[in-house]
């Protein structure tokens, strides 16, 4: 059986968190096959973070290394794997559903002109694979037929659990190539860096957030959710229509086409739960729903419910939180 | 600048999905439909470059027939003209659509002259393939840069930014080039009433697309298992604040 290549994206010589759920992913599928997982690494610190797969379940490790691979470029990235994929068989090649790993096996597909199944859960291997992938954001399942050699996948992000290292490490066997790039491989690379603004809690890493819906009613209305998230240390974040009607900027958009969320609180306030924001807000470790419509879904989704108006309801709990802490 | 801006019509689902008897497809009769959101933007991002720098925008869509009403929302709000590649309704895969839309821009470019700027959205809202922007890209031999939340052109180049971790990186093409936007990158605007009734005269051009499938291949679609949970009621009103801040506490969130 051919090995099932993984591509490792890392930062600081560490694989990234999708990275080893992709690693995970790879072990699970070679394992059925009694086959071996392969990694590729490319870019700086690819040669210290490939010999810390160790334990991992990685046989070999392929650092792609090219000084003209110092800054991330897309093509040149699908250039390094096509080269690798074209001197060794592989049965699949794995990808982390992230936006790198996404974007560059998708240009391995069209320059090979294989087929390319994004955001898989499961495969079931045999004679043809069967992929069952998300659509819909994971809102719904496709079950489908994925052919070509190799096979070409990325993994949905959370699908399955990150590896956690075997505590008999052994490093893999570390094998570098430098592969061909051309011109028009290098024509599109990052050349900077803007860092976000840090003076306040971000919606993805924040341990609550205090969401606000149509049924804030205005721009205004969104004044006592940011004194709730303030008095909580959270932060504030929207379902779609409140962008789509200009009342918050995009950036605190959960959902579908807006940030992910994992908070252990989300407070849903005035939001009906449209399946699009369910996808955004479903890692929640627990949802309290503030809502006057007992029957919106977003109750279905809920641990916790108070049926009221928001406009009276969410000032009472912020004037309760300051009369219990004495202020 | 010539910009053409590539689009998918998708149901407006909101609820819990139903499928179709035969389960390759979602029933629709009871729903709308819209531009998927990412493309929504593409359109808006193309008005917008050509308000700025001049020149003519198209906007291009491979659906059925009644897919016409999506190509006339773009040509609402200002896009000069609308090219249908005309399918029965049924799924194409991500290469099938891509090379597809290769051969109409190829067509288009040889009658027309090229286009500066291809924009898509990042991915559909429905089938969610990640990558018929960058097929169409390496067709057509053009850099392609992907997940754009801001935009700009100048010297014969476009900027692109988007998210990374700690915030943004920027990416850069030479022109010409395809680029695939994310909802957030603009506000879409509203069609005018005026504009409404200008599209509705325009005429959308026809293509018949030859269909390529390259896979995967739909065997059906699954609804996942809903995790249904039932909320404990805390209270009405806000006399239900005292116990709300109460669980706050048994959380260790206060």
């Amino acid at each position: 059986m051919t090995a099932v290549l993984t591509l490792v994206e890392h930062g600081d010589g560490r694989a990234d968190r999708l990275s080893l759920e992709a690693l995970a992913f790879a072990d699970r599928l070679a394992g059925s096959r009694g086959a071996e997982v392969h990694a590729a690494l490319v870019g700086p610190g690819a040669a210290e973070a490939a010999g810390g797969l160790g334990g991992l379940g990685v046989a070999t490790a392929h650092v792609i290394d090219d000084d003209r691979l110092d800054a991330y470029a897309p093509a040149a990235w699908a250039a390094g794997l096509i080269d690798l994929i074209a001197a060794e068989p592989f049965a699949a090649v794995v990808a982390p559903g992230s936006e790198r790993g996404t974007e560059v096996l998708a240009h391995v597909a069209a320059r090979t002109g294989g087929a390319m199944a994004a955001n898989v859960v499961d495969v079931q291997t045999g004679e043809r694979w069967k992929v069952t992938r998300q659509r819909w954001a994971g809102s719904l399942l496709e079950e489908a037929w994925l052919d070509g050699t190799p096979r070409l996948m990325t993994v949905a992000a959370h699908a399955v659990a990150a590896l956690e290292p075997a505590p008999d490490a052994t490093a893999p066997t570390i094998a570098s190539r430098t592969p061909t790039l051309t011109d028009e491989d290098l024509r599109v690379r990052v050349t900077g860096h803007v860092a976000a603004a840090t003076d306040r809690v971000s919606l993805t890493d924040a341990k609550v957030v205090v969401g606000g819906g149509r049924g804030i009613g205005s721009p205004e209305g969104f004044a006592m959710l940011e004194d709730l998230a303030a008095l909580l240390g959270g932060a504030v974040g929207v379902s779609r229509v409140a962008t789509s009607l200009g009342w918050r900027p995009h950036a605190d958009q959960i959902g579908q086409t807006g940030a992910r969320i994992a908070p252990d609180l989300y407070i849903a306030c005035g939001i009906s739960g449209a399946i699009q924001h369910i996808v955004g807000c479903k890692a929640a470790k627990r949802i309290l729903v503030i809502n006057t419509d007992p029957d919106a879904p977003i109750f279905g989704r809920a641990a916790y419910a108070v049926i009221g108006d928001v406009h009276a309801v969410v000032p009472a709990i912020a004037a309760e939180i300051r009369r219990v802490r004495g202020s | 600048m010539r910009i053409l801006a590539c689009i998918k019509r998708v149901p407006a689902t909101g609820g819990r999905i139903t499928l179709t008897a035969d389960e390759r497809d979602i029933d629709t009769r009871f729903l709308g439909f819209a531009v998927s959101p990412h493309e929504e933007c593409a359109v808006e991002e193309a008005v917008r470059l050509a308000e700025a720098h001049g020149g003519e925008t198209a906007v291009l869509t491979l659906g059925p027939d009644a897919a016409a009403d999506q190509l006339r929302d773009a040509l609402a709000i200002g896009v000069d003209r609308a090219i249908l590649l005309e399918t029965d309704g049924s799924d194409w895969d991500p290469g099938a659509t891509a090379s597809a839309i290769a051969d109409a821009i190829r067509s288009l470019e040889a009658a027309d002259g090229p286009f500066d700027l291809i924009l898509f959205g990042n991915e559909s809202a429905d089938s969610g393939g990640y990558q018929v922007g960058i097929r169409v890209a390496v067709a057509l031999g053009r850099p392609v840069v992907t997940g754009a939340k801001a935009l700009e052109v100048g010297d014969g180049r476009v900027t692109a930014r988007r998210q990374a971790a700690g915030g943004w990186e920027v990416l850069e093409a030479p022109l010409p080039a395809v680029v695939s936007v994310r909802e957030g990158i603009n506000l879409p605007r509203y069609p005018s009433v005026p504009g409404r009734l200008r599209a509705r005269k325009k005429e959308i051009e026809r293509i018949v697309p030859e269909r390529r499938s390259l896979g995967p291949e739909l065997i059906r679609l699954v609804v996942p298992e809903e995790v249904t949970a039932s909320a404990e009621i805390l209270g009405t009103g806000p006399e239900a604040a005292p116990r709300v801040v109460e669980v706050m506490r048994e959380l260790g969130i206060l």
